[in-house]
């Protein structure tokens, strides 16, 4: 067993799940979609997408890249909250909503595709 | 680059993690702890305010509380804050630092550039593996020229010193092991504009290694190798290096050739040591027995060198028995009267200090000149650094190892027709020497020989190509005359020419030039100028064949062609 594997799977998965916990719901209910999660997805996938700098492998360069989507959605749809309840006189109203969990699920299908990559990784692992 | 971004990126995983979980926990607690407004009502900051308030924190800014005063459980928050964010900002910029210090990190960057560098030639250049007492020699005296040069030196001081030397022309470098074939890549062995490679390291094998290389990539082109052995010397021939040079067998045959044909050495010492020195040999006695010190690689050249022209030697060595030094050898170093006088240095008429220690050789030099002032003295130079020491001993010969062969190498590099004609002239009688040996001194007088080349064709001799092409002759005289007035010397002289694969030496001033000829020239520096107008222009060609200087434009040929026409009528 590889401490370093252990951690880095973590993280990748973890990223998905705080993800995953955020968008569900109804799309357009404030009331789903707690602040507090979305502010966890999005330092754990920042995390994750350090964790996989200066990986020089064709798979470690793709894991990046699905990574830094992933970080790409979730900072423009905090971007979006913190901007519709603050600078937009209705506030945090159905339509921000819709679209900030809109970005958040493009962040998880990004996840998704990173998790895969590393369930094809460990496959390939005869040992 | 790839590598140095991949172990920047690496190197930066911990510390870039750490700030960010810093960050996160500040922020986040700011949002947890509850606060109150301006009016006193219980009031929360929410993640846009916290994170604004941790990043000008964390960068020490400091703009205050913001947007209402603080409470104090907030305010016990914000000092845990600035501890952490500061000490995580330490941690991770110290960690930078010491990356870029880090000396393999350093030696990336160097080989990385060193590889942007060599890449970004355009210009045909030599590889030279090897900055040493050679190499450097070499370098200076290429980049003098115009010619570029790759080094590779397995000494980081050196690298240094190249760097710190002033070129004219940049000149990358790299410290590392030669004979490293990824390395010899990254110097752009298989390079189109790779002309040459030149391998000087003082080890064999790596000389060796470096030949074999260069001759798998390109055939075609030059390898010169340095040797140090017999056994090195047929390897590398075996597989064609062009040109393998032995600094003592080399030095034993300019020793040899000084002594029995003093002309033809001046006339190869002014060729390869533009800054020659006459030395007094061909005004001395020297045809007589010579006495040796030391039988090493070094005694056993000169033995090899003067014993096939028929001049007796007498050695003297410190081990004769172990190292088969010949019957009739002096046991001793040569550093004592005894030793001398044993060898009958008295009825000598030169001395040859050739031992592996500069000290010694000094010490032999000077004792047997205390012995017989008239003595010739011959001197090797071991060590670089000693050459002030070696010049106030006024020796009549140093052998310099180094020197000789970066002088050869820079010959064969620039003008490699010279070697030609200084085989030929080997093979005459030391008269035919002598006799060129005056003209070539009424022409130079009292400055450095020039030599240089030139080929006949379209490009380099555009005047003369077309010249050809009209089927009007162009002889080798034209090349010796002033263009300002044909009945002047130019200060030059042809040395030789090579048509196909012959050789004609000295050619009479009437000998057609035809396409593809290679002229080898010799003279003042100035005169190349002159010659250069020559080849180039056409109306100067015709001046210097039909003595008239005829109109060059259309119309002005035109009417004069009419009134030619019209004379004559």
């Amino acid at each position: 067993m590889n401490i370093e594997k252990v951690v880095f799977a973590f993280f990748i998965v973890l990223a998905l799940t705080l993800n995953f916990g955020f968008v569900l719901g109804d799309i357009d209910n404030p009331d789903h979609h707690n602040v507090y999660e979305l502010y966890a997805a999005l330092v754990v996938s920042l995390i994750a997408t350090i964790m996989k700098f200066g990986d020089r492998t064709h798979v470690g360069a793709v894991l990046l890249a699905t990574s830094l989507v992933a970080d790409l959605q979730l900072i423009v749809a905090a971007v979006v909250w913190g901007f519709s309840s603050h600078l937009i006189e209705t506030g945090l109203d159905a339509a921000m909503m819709t679209s900030i969990v809109s970005l958040s699920a493009g962040a998880v299908l990004a996840n998704v595709t990173s998790v895969i990559l590393l369930i094809l990784e460990t496959m390939m692992v005869r040992h | 680059m790839q590598h140095v971004f991949y172990l920047l990126l690496r190197r930066l995983r911990t510390p870039m993690i750490t700030v960010l979980v810093i960050y996160s926990i500040c922020t986040l607690g700011f949002v947890l702890i509850p606060g109150v407004d301006d009016q006193g009502k219980p009031w929360r900051m929410d993640f846009f305010h916290a994170f604004y308030f941790v990043s000008f924190m964390g960068t020490t800014i400091g703009f205050g509380e913001i947007p209402y005063p603080f409470t104090t459980a907030q305010r016990f928050w914000t000092i845990v804050c600035i501890y952490s964010t500061v000490l995580g900002w330490l941690y991770s910029i110290g960690k930078i630092f010491a990356l870029f210090q880090d000396p393999s990190f350093n030696r990336l960057i160097n080989r990385n550039s060193f590889n942007r560098r060599v890449r970004r030639l355009r210009d045909p250049f030599y590889l030279v593996c090897g900055y040493g007492v050679t190499g450097s020699r070499l370098v200076r005296a290429l980049d003098a020229q115009g010619i570029r040069t790759i080094v590779i030196d397995a000494s980081q001081r050196l690298i240094d010193e190249l760097e710190a030397d002033a070129m004219g022309l940049a000149v990358p470098a790299i410290c590392g092991d030669a004979s490293d074939p990824d390395l010899l890549n990254s110097a752009g062995i298989r390079s189109r504009n790779c002309a040459g490679v030149v391998a000087l390291t003082n080890d064999d094998h790596a000389n060796l290694a470096i030949s074999i290389d260069s001759k798998l990539i390109d055939p075609e082109r030059p390898v010169i190798s340095r040797t140090g052995s017999k056994k090195t010397t047929a390897n590398l021939a075996s597989f064609g290096t062009d040109h393998i040079i032995d600094p003592f067998e080399t030095f034993a045959e300019h020793l040899a050739l000084s002594v029995t044909e003093p002309y033809k050495y001046i006339i190869k010492d002014m060729i390869f040591n533009p800054h020659h020195r006459v030395l007094p040999s061909p005004y001395q006695e020297t045809r007589g027995r010579w006495v040796v010190c030391g039988y090493g690689r070094f005694g056993k050249a000169v033995e090899k060198a003067l014993q096939s022209r028929g001049i007796p030697i007498t050695f003297i060595d410190a081990d004769p028995d172990s190292r088969g030094a010949p019957a009739g050898t002096v046991e001793g170093v040569g550093t004592e009267a005894e030793t001398l006088l044993a060898a009958d240095i008295l009825t000598a008429v030169g001395i040859v200090a050739g031992t592996d220690d500069d000290a010694d050789n000094l010490s032999i030099i000077i004792t047997a000149r205390d012995l017989k002032p008239n003595l010739i003295t011959v001197a090797r130079q071991n060590l670089g650094p000693n050459k002030p020491v070696f010049r106030a001993a006024n020796v009549n010969m140093i052998m310099e190892p180094g020197r000789i062969i970066a002088d050869e190498i820079f010959v064969l590099i620039t003008t490699p027709l010279t070697i030609k004609f200084i085989t030929y002239m080997c093979e005459r009688e030391d008269s035919w020497a002598h006799e060129l040996l005056l003209r070539i001194s009424a022409i130079i007088v009292d400055q450095p020989l020039a030599l240089w080349a030139i080929n006949v064709n379209s490009e380099e001799t555009p005047a003369i190509h077309d010249y050809l092409l009209a089927k009007r002759p162009v002889r080798s005289g034209f090349l010796c005359k002033d263009p300002r007035n044909r009945e002047d010397d130019l200060p030059a002289m042809v040395l030789s020419i090579r048509r196909r694969d012959d050789l004609l030496v000295l050619p009479d001033p009437d000998t057609r030039l035809e396409e593809g000829d290679e002229i080898l020239m010799c003279g003042q520096h100035r005169a190349q100028f002159f010659i250069n107008w020559i080849t180039d222009n056409y109306n100067v060609l015709r001046y210097m064949h039909t003595g008239v200087e005829a109109p060059g434009g259309l119309v002005w040929g035109w009417l004069n062609s009419r009134k030619r026409m019209r004379r004559s009528r």
